[in-house]
């Protein structure tokens, strides 16, 4: 019911067109961490296309996911700058850290672990994203800081 | 217009006011890239302090002035001196010269970039006659870090939407003319003329007509379009509306890409501000002419930047693109003619008519016209957001305002156009810098990402990252991309990992003509470009890596091996705490060894070694057999079965 009620919430903002299918599908997003099955079918209720089509769009864009977010979202640039200034062995740490692999969540939901195109603070790189905030300048040495401590502090 | 007038009256009065009154100035520069370096924190310190001291110092946060190697940067303005602009203000930094400078009155030369505005300050350059500063012409940048971009005041201030005043009181095809007369051609890609476009709009029979603006920016390695929406948003609105009103639409759309939160919301604030001020929807100006912007967040997708694909994706369907013609300019968003702009050709738009055509065409060369801006990125000292005149040669962009390779390394290549551009070689440094010079030597333009490689950079490597992401980027809608950008990515990846054969090369070469002449959309036909130019200029590097089964610049794994110098190694047993498969063995203050069986060559060892000692050891090509106890045979590669 709960659910219900927040999906309905997000729908009152939109007539339910086509051309707002891709926005309504980030405010799902947004509001759920990631795309729930239910709501999928709702979505294709509301804006009037098959549930097919719906999946046909959100498994297009890479930004789309159909299980849930770890509580920290770390994306790792995979941009030209950040590859040649060694971005990724700061993926391989990160992986190694974590445990998981890139597009991987940990099991107990505390760390996704993602890339992405490019961040475009391209003139610190190599950068990573922690939930939205950007992180420049990293190195393997750091980014072993950040996340090795935190990874194994959190899960004993 | 005397109502825009009345505002702009206003908002001078307020600028001048702001400059010339008796308290401190402190622009925090608080776009992406300053964040990420610790602007929020400088800016907190300076918040907290003034109140403390009960100061009235105006705290301003604004874009960001380029260069990304001074981050985060911070301008103080004291009553009756210049400006001066501070490099790297952490928190630290920030309450050093607020003690400093602030309290006391000693300007922290050493922390200083330069001076901005009248007037000297001793020991401190005038920022735009140092290195960086001096070979730009900063005209779309011009008031990115120096005004508050969540105030349309001081854009307005700065001469703000002059450019769609004059434009207004001309015919749609006098505009269009004055966009022929100073000969813009697209900053997106292509390098299209923009007129011949707006023209073929116009011209379009049809009530209804589209604008968009193209804010995807794809390419790795470029953030021009993020650093000006963030910096100043409303010269890319102006631009807009005066598109829309040369081609006659009505309605406009931003297509950003979700990747930049603050720039979306920098967009969504410029966009109320100018609804306020009457320079958005009905009747703008009195003037009879309507236009609304929508903005459209895209959801990550490179292929979306391509026209048809973004059209679909506005559309709210899959970015798949769709051959042409027709052109969008004819039959684009729901069928009606469109015209998709890039964000600097739109913000060159609004100087254009601000200006005049020959004021724009003063810089650049014969065929490209004006100035341009490049995210100058990579292995060069001094990385940042630049603007030059077209014509400026490599050399002056990366050795005079970059300040040359890191570490000073040898330059090796500098990379541009992204994905769809190439690799330019040394001996090319000296070439200029515009539209045609770039796709001779087998690149493009693009949107203006540089970035600079040094001679750690492996060529092969690169070209192997490019068709990795082509590939992954691939919609899959036509088999040549699909199949075509899979297959040379394979191929790759062989002569990365020592799996190719000297046939390769040119099946490479044939493949790649093969994707470019097939591919549906732009996608195609330029990935194979990062391919053929680092053939053409690296076939050698192909060679090595072939034949040889060497990696000379160290970077392909399976073609390099470590080893520990036991004459070196003093046992501190650092890498073999790091090893993350525990190939290392040895009794603390005894040499340690890699066992090569085990070894995945991450590397791990080689970055903790202390460099006092520097015993690990990178070598290129293959493990001997010599290092590999017994069995004798050469290592089998990891996750074979066992020969029984
Ligand atoms: C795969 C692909 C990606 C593209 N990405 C972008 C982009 O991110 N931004 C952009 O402005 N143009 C991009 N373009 C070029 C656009 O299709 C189009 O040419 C451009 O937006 C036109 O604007 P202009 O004439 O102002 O340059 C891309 C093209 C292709 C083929
Ligand atoms: S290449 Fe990594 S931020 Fe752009």
């Amino acid at each position: 019911m709960e659910d219900t009620r927040r999906l309905e919430a997000v729908f009152a903002s939109f007539e339910g067109r086509q051309d707002e299918l891709i926005a309504i599908l980030q405010r799902v997003q947004a509001e759920f961490g990631y795309l729930p099955s239910e709501a999928m079918r709702r979505i294709a209720r509301f804006v009037g296309v098959p549930e097919s089509s719906v999946y046909a769009v959100a498994t297009f864009y890479t930004q789309f996911r159909f299980t849930p977010i770890g509580r920290n979202h770390i994306m790792v640039c995979r941009g030209t700058s950040c590859h040649v200034r060694g971005a990724p062995r700061i993926l391989e740490v990160l992986e190694k850290q974590l445990g998981i692999r890139e597009g991987e969540t940990t099991p107990d939901r505390e760390y996704s672990l993602e890339t992405v195109a490019c961040i475009g603070a391209c003139g610190l790189s190599p950068c990573i994203m922690v939930n939205k905030r950007v992180e420049a300048r990293m190195s393997p040495r750091k980014v072993a800081q950040r996340f090795g401590k935190a990874a194994q502090g959190e899960r004993t | 217009m005397s109502e825009l007038d009345a505002l702009r009256q206003r908002a001078v009065e307020a600028w001048e006011r702001l400059q010339s009154g008796q308290g401190v100035r402190i622009l925090v520069g608080t776009a992406t890239c300053g964040r990420s370096a610790g602007a929020l924190e400088a800016l907190e310190v300076f918040r907290s302090e003034a109140q403390r001291r009960g100061a009235d110092w105006r705290l301003i946060e604004v874009g960001c002035i380029g260069p990304c190697y001074a981050e985060p940067i911070v301008c103080i303005a004291k009553p009756r001196r210049p400006m001066v602009c501070y490099q790297s203000v952490t928190a630290e930094r920030a309450r050093q010269l607020i003690d400093r400078y602030l309290d006391g009155d000693d300007p922290a030369a050493e922390h200083a970039l330069g001076t901005l505005g009248d007037g000297t300050i001793d020991g401190i350059p005038p920022l735009f006659e140092t290195p960086v500063f001096k070979a730009q012409v900063r005209r779309t940048l011009r008031l990115c870090g120096l005004i508050d971009p969540t105030n349309i005041d001081h854009y307005l201030a700065h001469g703000g939407y002059g450019g769609l005043e004059k434009a207004l009181r001309m015919q749609p095809e006098e505009v269009i003319e004055e966009v022929k007369r100073s000969g813009l051609r697209g900053r997106g890609g292509a390098g299209f003329p923009t007129w011949r476009k707006w023209q073929f709009c116009r011209d379009a029979p049809g009530e209804v007509k589209y604008l968009v603006c193209n804010a995807d920016e794809g390419d790795p390695g470029a953030f021009m379009n993020r650093s000006l929406l963030e910096g100043d948003p409303h010269s890319v609105l102006e631009g807009m509306l005066v598109a829309g009103y040369a081609i006659g639409a009505r309605h406009g759309y931003i297509y950003c890409r979700a990747e930049y939160p603050l720039a979306l919301e920098r967009l969504a604030v410029a966009l109320d501000q100018a609804r306020g001020y009457g320079l958005l929807d009905e009747d703008i100006l009195g003037s009879g002419f309507s236009f609304d912007i929508q903005v459209k967040e895209g959801a990550g997708a490179f292929v979306c930047g391509e026209e048809t694909a973004l059209i679909a994706s506005i559309e709210g369907r899959r970015g798949m693109p769709r051959p042409r013609p027709p052109f969008p300019a004819v039959s684009g968003l729901w069928g009606k003619p469109t015209i998709i702009n890039n964000v600097e050709t739109l913000a060159c738009v609004s100087l254009i008519l601000r200006h005049d055509p020959e004021w724009f065409a003063r810089y650049g060369t014969e065929k490209s016209k004006g100035t341009k801006t490049f995210a100058l990125v990579g292995n060069v000292k001094r990385p940042g957001l630049v603007e030059v005149p077209l014509g400026i040669t490599l050399r002056e962009m990366i050795f005079d305002i970059g300040g040359g390779l890191v570490g000073d390394k040898r330059f090796k290549a500098v990379q541009t156009g992204g994905p769809s551009g190439g690799c330019i070689p040394a001996d090319l440094l000296d070439m200029p810098v515009d539209y045609d010079s770039l796709t001779a030597a087998g690149s493009i333009m693009g949107s203006g990402g540089m970035v600079v490689m040094d001679e750690e950079t492996c060529m092969v490597d690169v070209a192997r990252y490019f068709l990795d992401f082509a590939q992954k980027e691939s919609c899959g809608e036509c088999t040549p991309c699909r199949l075509g950008t899979r297959q040379l990515a394979a191929i790759l990846e062989d002569a990365c990992s020592g799996k190719a054969t000297p046939e390769d090369i040119d099946l490479l070469a044939e493949l790649s003509e093969g994707i470019k002449a097939g591919s549906l959309c732009g996608l195609g036909q330029t990935a194979p470009n990062p391919v053929l130019t680092t053939i053409r200029y690296f076939r050698q590097e192909y060679e090595v890596h072939i034949q040889q089964k060497r990696c000379p610049a160290l970077v392909c794994r399976q073609l390099l091996w470590y080893r520990i110098d036991p004459e070196l190694c003093q046992g501190c047993q650092l890498c073999l705490k790091h090893c993350p498969v525990e190939a290392i063995q040895g009794e603390k203050k005894e040499p340690h060894t890699i066992d090569q069986l085990k070894c995945t060559r991450c590397g791990a060892c080689f970055e903790v070694c202390p460099p006092k000692s520097h015993a690990v050891q990178r070598i290129p090509g293959q493990v001997p057999a010599t290092e590999t106890p017994a069995p004798p045979k050469p290592a089998p590669a990891a996750g074979l079965p066992e020969e029984t």
